[in-house]
């Protein structure tokens, strides 16, 4: 750390052979893979504002680095196997087809490949009333986005915002006003393609505005094949007794990373219902920040992760109350086979203003193998005198007298395996209320299981 | 006849203390057999050794079931060559809905066996009318497997799926265990329902009140981990009048 007792502001996780220098001047210490990020830095060609959204959110990028374990927020995730690759930007444009698999939510379709919008795979034809879709590449070249790309999302938060708000060129930019009655849905697809000779890396930024009033449910899907980074930021905002209900599949491929931050922001009577179910990737980080922010708004953040073979999956919460008379439910379900491990980190702040909230946090794991893994890390601050909040936390492996019941029947052990791992996730799907949306998670759910139950050989 | 169960000289310990120290007994199909034996004598442990449950272990003798080696199948294996244990504390199965588990279990065996699976409707039109028999309402299809259910509606439950799996050969395990006279009427026809020439059956039990209802062919008496008597029905009689306290002291 030669230069960091000069310039402390610009100090970053050293690595051998990152020290550069240039005419005897010390250069900020940068890790490799940091400096191959920065270099994707292309010459910004819109407005002012915008430059400067990126120079702080490189300057941010390069000062924080890739976060260690040392970093209380990254304990339990080792960021090294990410770390130590050199990723590429992604090539623009090309023949790309919808994967199989894609799940049909029988709604309008927005398809993002490596990040960009892809109209050709996309299907807005029969998009409702009172939504108003664009692409962010789009919105940033009529010159717009002022004052919503980084509203919620600061640089300064955190490594992959800041990466996010210097790279990310493209996302889907929602603007719902349609009233419940219209039932609004959406399905946003995401589908990395590895498979070149450096993975690629691409940094979608959604920008998600529900109006007073007004109702939409988006299901967000990822999925592809190969090495890649997947790094998702969304900033939602939900106006006055507005509502939106986040339905999420993390299905990436084994060899991808995803690393997705999702801001909400909820104003009085608002509610935003969402439900994360991650089924993919070697690594993978879910980060959601939710502020209540007006009187009588609600959160639900439920969701589940099942990890199997050497698969990390890590679900990371901030929920604010920052209003009075506010809800919030948390439940996660983590089942875990192999040598995979989880992480589940939720943390409750209640401000002083915010008397009469009613928190909730539950997680719960399944292990399946003895050598799978969950660290659980609840965390309530609280600084009002009148609340109600809980927390609770169960680790358990599947019960013997339940499996031989089954199997007694004449049910094999992985039938019998998947009916109660089925039966642990049911109360937790149960939040999902799209049948559609559910029965798209359930099937994803069994098919998890397939792989992971091969995977172990049993 | 030909034994449908032959088990011979079967011994098995439990951490590794014994508790079956030899049972031999035969089982035709088409008869009834009771096992009677105070508390600790071995009979539930007989029950679970036949049925595979894992931390039994059988420490000596076989088990031939319908001519195959019965001690060498996974539990699962057991059920498909027809074999069925009715638990005295049937499992409960939180999140687990009774159809769905029924439907389930039913198909595999039917997948074993290479017949065609049910589909919904046709499971619900067969399940229907063995649920009518046994005085049970539809809306305990909807439940959850066992849970929040009497002691009463458990063991209904347990007939409820024999007689919609149709086993070979049922092992009752102190079925009458916590019923009232009218529940246990109702369970002992059920089982009656399903004798037949072609069906052997196992009844484990205490008392002798169940066997009242179920009339068994032969009764065997189960004490200190071995059979230390058999006879016709009328043992049982003798039993109840007597209690097994001569013939503990005679073994």
């Amino acid at each position: 750390m030669a230069s960091s007792s000069r310039q402390p502001e610009m100090a970053v996780p050293v690595m051998d052979g990152a020290v550069r220098e240039m005419g005897g001047a010390p250069m900020p210490l940068v890790h490799p893979s940091v400096a191959a990020m920065l270099e994707l830095r292309r010459a910004e060609e819109g407005p002012e504002w915008l430059a400067t959204l990126r120079d702080r959110a490189a300057e941010a990028f390069a000062r924080l680095g890739f976060p260690t374990r040392r970093n209380e927020a990254w304990h339990y995730t080792d960021l090294r196997s990410l770390a130590e690759l050199r990723f590429a930007a992604p090539e623009r444009g090309g023949a790309a087809r919808l994967p199989d698999g894609v799940a049909d939510a029988g709604a309008p379709r927005l398809v993002f490949v490596d990040g960009a919008f892809r109209p050709d795979l996309s299907d807005l034809d029969s998009l409702p009333d009172g939504v108003r879709v664009e692409s962010l590449s789009s919105l940033l070249a009529m010159g717009g986005g002022e004052g919503r790309l980084g509203a919620l999302a600061d640089a300064e938060s955190g490594t992959f915002v800041a990466l996010n708000t210097m790279l990310a060129d493209d996302g889907a930019v929602i603007t719902c006003t349609a009233a419940p009655e219209a039932a609004a849905r959406l399905h946003l697809v995401s589908v990395g393609r590895g498979g070149g000779e450096r993975p690629v890396a691409f940094h979608p930024r959604h920008l998600i505005h529900i109006a007073e009033g007004a109702e939409l449910t988006l299901f967000d899907s990822a999925l592809g094949e190969g090495a890649y980074l997947n790094n998702t930021v969304a900033e939602i905002t939900l106006g006055k007794a507005a509502r939106m209900t986040h339905v999420r599949l993390q299905a990436e491929a084994a060899t991808g990373f995803q690393v997705s931050t999702v801001f909400a922001h909820v104003a009085e009577e608002a509610e935003y219902d969402s439900f994360v179910l991650a089924t993919g990737a070697r690594l993978a980080r879910n980060e959601v920040h939710a502020t209540l922010a007006g009187p009588k708004a609600v959160a639900h953040l439920n969701g589940a992760q099942l990890g199997d073979g050497a698969r990390h999956v890590d679900t990371t919460t901030v929920l604010t109350h920052a209003a009075p008379n506010c809800a919030s439910r948390q439940t996660f379900k983590s089942v875990l086979s192999g040598a995979s491990r989880a992480v589940f980190q939720g943390k409750i702040h209640v401000h002083q203003v915010a008397q009469k909230t009613d928190g909730y946090q539950m997680n719960q794991a399944l292990l399946l193998s003895p050598t799978a893994e969950i660290d659980a890390k609840p965390q309530l601050e609280i600084y009002a005198d009148d609340v109600k909040c809980s927390h609770g936390a169960t680790v358990g492996e599947l019960d013997a007298d339940q499996l031989f019941y089954l199997r007694s029947r004449g049910l094999p052990l992985a039938e019998a395996r998947a009916m109660l791992i089925e039966a642990f996730l049911a109360d937790a799907l149960e939040a999902v209320r799209d049948e559609t949306l559910r029965a798209a998670l359930a099937a994803a759910t069994a098919a998890w299981w397939a792989r992971a139950h091969a995977e172990a050989g049993a | 006849m030909k034994a449908m169960l032959k088990i011979e000289g079967l011994t098995a310990a439990i951490d590794e203390k014994t508790v079956l120290k030899g049972i031999d007994l035969e089982v035709p199909a088409g008869e009834v057999h009771a096992i009677m034996g105070p508390n600790g004598s071995g009979k539930s442990t007989l029950g679970y050794v036949l049925a595979g449950r894992e931390g039994y272990e059988v420490t000596g003798g076989s088990v031939q079931f319908r001519g195959e080696d019965l001690l060498a199948m996974e539990p699962e294996d057991r059920a498909a060559a027809g074999l069925f244990l009715a638990f005295q504390y049937p499992v409960e199965l939180p999140g687990v809905g009774n159809a769905n588990f029924l439907r389930q279990a039913m198909n595999a065996l039917r997948r074993k066996r290479g017949e065609a699976e049910l589909d919904a409707m046709q499971f619900l039109k067969l399940v229907r009318g063995r649920m009518k028999a046994l005085g049970m309402t539809e809306e305990m299809l909807k439940r959850f497997v066992n849970v929040g259910f009497s002691g009463g509606e458990k063991k209904r439950n347990e007939i409820l799926q024999m007689a919609v799996l149709e086993p070979a050969f049922c092992v009752l395990d102190e079925t009458d265990s916590g019923l009232d006279i009218d529940a246990l009427k109702i369970v002992a026809d059920g089982v009656n329902a399903l004798r037949g020439p072609e069906r052997g059956m196992l009844v484990i039990t205490h008392y002798q009140r169940l066997l009242t209802y179920i009339v068994p062919d032969r009764v065997h008496v189960l004490l200190g981990g071995r059979i230390v008597r058999s006879g016709g029905p009328e043992l049982a009689l003798e039993l109840e009048e007597k209690g097994y306290g001569e013939l503990q002291q005679a073994a």
